[in-house]
């Protein structure tokens, strides 16, 4: 009985809740989930921007607010999960936000009845919320209102369209958008520094390999498969004036000698150590040169120009600049991928990388302290900021977020230095840019139809005359199309831009057919994308959408642009 | 066109599909990509009515499916799933509550939904697919799987392939599946016997590489390691006789502890409570999004297969499947899975596999590859020859009969170049592979 075990804390109702998403997102995601308050802005059918709510209820955001203005008619009942019989009469918002706030008795719901433009034009209506999601059809000028807050005060707003079988969101974040914590492939993360051993790596290698010949076949078949391929790599630098493989051809031609060291008269037949380095000697025997959007970042001008107001982001990125500059390396990140060996031996080599990327982090650690001294920054970074940074500093990603189209009713669109690489893939076989156009010239309808006079809820096309409006869509689409062509005086041949014409005038089409009715299906897709985005952005982890997303549920298919 | 299409939008303003409006938008025009002959209006509601559909599984999946469904106007929806609620489903599980923990999902999703979306029948089962026979799964006009076990949609689809009958045409279900771990996803469908089966597309979900027992035993590296010793060893050792379970917090903490003291012998760091219960209870990552997503994607076409309102996937020789990935952007790569001509499932004439093997090696190693292979994953497989019964799980007397074969090597057992069947009580199909030894 002695040697029984203290009991331990078991996790808390929480963690038991949110134990499938704490394994993606960590509880230091969870916790700016917590922290965010989300504001709903409902139009139309108003499905989309509610079921993209339930995926965030769900997971336990802290706060949501829905301002819709919508009286629950017969048709809600028909396409919208979070509103029963009883409701009919009643403010779509009150209702949509009680049953919302069933699903996680963790999340605080309000609403607000009031028509979107008054509740726009009072001071600091926005202030409270750190999200906007805005949902089809708004008038252009709220749109571009709320775009405005969006650059003013760094919120980031989402802009979506469900319609029929077709959906859109378009995503308007800060200009700046570092994410540190992408969670990359873990296949791709291993960073062996095979070609740029230091000393303790090559001591490790020298130590296991040798008598490698002799050794008896429990010990040779033990060996880790890294401490071979450096073994192996001396070996054929002796014999090429000290280069390691360069090329294909050595490489392979290196491998072939690994593979022919292996031992095969031992009672396995072969040995899965050698079959591993074999296995590897493509994937790691390349210089650790980082990315060029890693460099890119070095070279941007937040970068460079460090202030006492720069994000935390910038002084590490500086800080790891210089190591760059240093050293030609990033910081190691110091994991070792699970390999053949024995235990003793693999929790040596584990060290000799982790010690490794424990003298990388210090002096990154140095370089942050000597800028924030000099910058005379208040606060301290915490060294664990640091640390997630050196460790994923290879995989870092920075989104420049900017203003998404925002249609006016007698301006043409303009593409600016984006009008080029879109009308280049425009041709594209299975291009989804002549649906988003679609979608610009739905809104251009929104912009020039007001319901009544008042400017009210937008008229949508489609509603009753179904021919017309497909005309009048088609017509705008079209348009646009040519817009786009001559801003990027791109060289479209004529054949290929009659099929490009011919495409964008059946997405118009299809969009009309649906008369501003919204799919369940599609929203229900759409809001599930929707909120995995707006997840990805709370969190600044993953890498969201830049900045534009469209999904064709006729075909199945989806496209990310930038526009 | 836009007469037909107006007239019948006004006949459905008022009166029973008010509630129906912007379904029937849809459902009462024509568009761009609908066939010719195709004829909105009134005979496609009716025919969305008619329709009977099953969902297998009422999960993460099977609630956006159920809710789903009963909004894209099916009237009868049947549903299966054996399971009861846990409190770590309610992140995105969303038709149930606190209150309903340790209830049937399928029972208390029914419910719920035929509450909320008036005029819906939903008619749960609580038990197993394996419990029902083919006139059941016959009534079907079409199958909409949301399951997280490859066994029980390689079951489903063996039944539903076994099911056609070239003479009746309403023998051939449409199998709609869809599937999540985390950011990813997929959703498929299948005309069984005429496109790509799940047995077909099996090597999709290779499963993964089990750590060997040696080094579980004796070279422990990872924490997971030391995890799956007290797991598979130590409990084994030291508590035989207490049946293992997973949802008991003692249970786990006691391997936790285990996991612990090992990993401190041999100085591995990160073992934790949550690791350990992740490890052995084999806990895939689940969020409400994604599930969202995949779900939408298999009623999407599911509804444009009962009601022809846009092409659907699965047509023959069109694209069937689509892949999701959300974690770095978002990414869908919807293609056309082609039919294996050697399907042991979807051609019952497929010849024998050829399969290259040690013939030094045992019958015991041979069929616990078989479990590993990505496109035979077989768990308890029986094996014979045309002449002899090599090993059989069932009857015990058989096993016992079979077993001294197990330790007997291949070449002793078999010619090379002959050919072996292999079945699985767990699935209505039979491999066949020609043993050739290397």
């Amino acid at each position: 009985m002695a040697d029984l075990p203290p009991p331990v804390q078991g996790p808390t109702a929480k963690e038991k809740k949110y134990d499938r998403q704490l394994r993606l997102w960590g509880t230091t995601g969870q916790a700016a989930l917590e922290n965010s308050h989300i504001l709903l802005i409902n139009s139309g059918p108003g499905v989309v921007g509610l079921e993209t709510l339930k995926n965030l209820v769900l997971p336990g955001i802290g706060n949501f607010t829905i301002q819709d203005s919508a009286v629950v008619s017969e048709a809600d009942l028909g396409v919208n999960f979070f509103l029963e019989e009883e409701h009919l009469g009643g403010f779509r918002a009150e209702r949509t936000c009680a049953l919302l706030k069933e699903l996680n008795p963790d999340v605080q719901g309000n609403f607000i009845t009031e028509p979107i433009e008054p509740f726009l034009n009072k001071p600091n209506a926005l202030d409270p919320y750190t999200l906007v999601i805005v949902a089809a059809p708004i008038q252009p000028a709220l749109l571009m209102k709320l775009s405005a807050h969006a650059d003013a005060s760094l919120i980031p707003i989402f802009y979506v369209h469900s319609v029929g079988f077709y959906s859109h969101f378009s995503i308007h974040l800060p200009p700046t958008f570092p994410i540190v914590d992408t969670h990359p492939d873990p296949e791709t993360i291993s960073d062996l520094r095979l070609l740029k051993p230091w000393k303790e790596l090559l001591d490790f290698a020298t130590e296991k390999t040798n008598g490698l010949d002799t050794m008896d076949h429990e010990d040779h078949g033990h060996v880790p498969y890294i401490a071979l391929l450096l073994h192996f790599l001396e070996e054929w630098k002796k014999g090429h004036d000290g280069q390691v493989p360069q090329n294909y051809k050595e490489k392979t031609a290196f491998r072939d000698i690994v593979s022919k060291a292996a031992r095969t008269n031992n009672a396995e037949g072969g040995e899965e150590n050698f079959d591993e380095a074999v296995a590897a000697v493509l994937k790691s025997l390349n210089p650790p040169e980082p990315a060029g959007s890693v460099r890119d970042i070095f070279k941007t001008k937040e970068c460079l120009a460090l202030s006492a107001e720069s994000a935390s982001f910038w002084v590490i990125a500086h800080a790891i600049r210089l190591f760059y500059t240093k050293y030609g390396v990033l910081p190691l990140p110091g994991s070792v991928p699970d390999m053949k060996a024995r235990s003793a031996d693999y929790i040596q080599l584990q060290n000799v990388y982790k010690s490794k990327a424990r003298k990388d982090l210090a002096e990154v650690v140095e370089s942050v302290r000597f800028l924030e001294r000099s910058l005379k920054r208040s606060t301290p970074i915490e060294e664990k900021d640091v640390e997630a940074f050196c460790k994923n500093a290879a995989h870092i990603k920075l989104v420049r977020g900017r203003p998404f189209h925002v249609v006016q009713a007698s301006e043409s669109l303009k593409w600016g230095d984006r009008a080029k690489s879109i009308a280049q893939t425009l041709a594209f076989p299975d291009s989804l840019i002549p649906l988003y156009i679609a979608f610009l010239a739905w809104d251009e309808y929104v912009a020039t139809h007001a319901k009544d006079a008042l400017g009210g809820v937008p008229k949508v096309p489609g509603e009753t005359d179904v021919e017309t409006d497909t005309e009048k869509v088609t017509g705008v689409a079209i348009k646009f199309l040519n817009d786009l062509v001559k801003e990027a005086a791109a060289h479209i041949e004529e054949d290929e831009l009659y099929i490009i014409k011919a495409q964008t005038g059946e997405f118009a089409q299809e969009l009309v057919r649906a008369g501003g009715a919204e799919l369940h299906n599609i929203s229900a897709l759409t809001g599930g994308l929707v909120s995995q985005e707006v997840i990805k952005v709370i969190t600044e982890q993953y890498v969201p959408v830049d900045n534009t997303c469209i999904f064709d549920g006729v075909k199945s298919r989806s496209a990310v642009i930038r526009v | 066109m836009a007469e037909v299409a107006s007239s019948s939008v006004l006949n459905v303003l008022e009166g029973p599909r008010a509630k129906w409006k912007y379904l029937d938008n849809i459902l009462g025009r024509e568009g761009p990509f609908t066939d010719p002959e195709w004829e909105p209006g009134q005979p496609v509601f009716e025919g969305l009515e008619r329709a009977k559909v099953l969902v297998i599984g009422a999960g993460g999946l099977g609630c956006e499916i159920l809710k789903n469904l009963a909004l894209s106007g099916f009237k009868d929806i049947h549903v299966i799933d054996m399971d009861t609620i846990d409190i770590s489903n309610l992140n995105r599980q969303f038709l149930f509550r606190h209150a309903d923990v340790g209830k049937y999902k399928a029972e208390v999703a029914a419910k719920f939904v035929e509450k909320r979306v008036k005029g819906v029948k939903i008619t749960p089962y609580c038990g197993r697919i394996q419990d029902k026979d083919d006139e059941y799964y016959m009534q079907f006009a079409m199958i909409v799987c949301g399951l997280d076990s490859i066994e029980a949609r390689r079951w489903i689809n063996a039944t539903l392939v076994g099911l056609v009958d070239e003479e009746n045409p309403d023998s051939m279900k449409p199998l709609i599946d869809g599937g999540t771990e985390g950011f990813k996803g997929q959703a498929r469908v299948i005309f069984p016997t005429m496109t790509s089966c799940i047995e077909c597309q099996l090597d999709m979900h290779a499963p993964r590489a089990a750590v060997p027992l040696c080094t579980l035993a004796t070279i422990p590296r990872q924490p997971q390691h030391c995890i799956e010793w007290a797991h598979i060893i130590a409990w084994e050792e030291e508590r035989k006789d207490i049946t293992l379970d997973t949802d008991d917090p003692e249970h786990i903490t006691w391997l936790y502890q285990k996991a612990l003291k090992r990993a401190e012998e041999f100085s591995i760091p990160g073992v934790t409570y949550s690791m350990t219960q992740g490890v052995v209870k084999n806990i895939i990552p689940a969020i409400a999004s994604t599930n969202a997503i995949v779900a939408a994607s298999c009623c999407n076409e599911a509804f444009k297969i009962a009601t022809n309102a846009n092409p659907f996937l699965g047509f023959p020789e069109t694209e069937n499947y689509m892949m999701y990935t959300g974690d770095e952007s978002i990414y869908t790569y919807t293609f056309e899975h082609q039919k294996k001509p050697d399907c042991p499932v979807c051609n019952p004439n497929a010849l024998a596999r050829p399969l290259h093997v040690d013939g030094n090696s045992t019958l015991q190693d041979f069929l616990d590859g078989l479990a590993e292979r990505p496109e035979s994953q077989l768990k308890k497989p029986a094996i014979r020859t045309e002449a002899k019964s090599l090993y059989y799980q069932f009857p015990p007397s058989l096993e016992e009969q079979t077993r001294p074969n197990l330790s007997k090597k291949l070449n002793e057992l078999v010619e090379s170049g002959e050919e072996v069947a292999i079945t699985d009580p767990a699935f209505p199909l039979q491999f066949k592979y020609k043993l050739i030894f290397k």
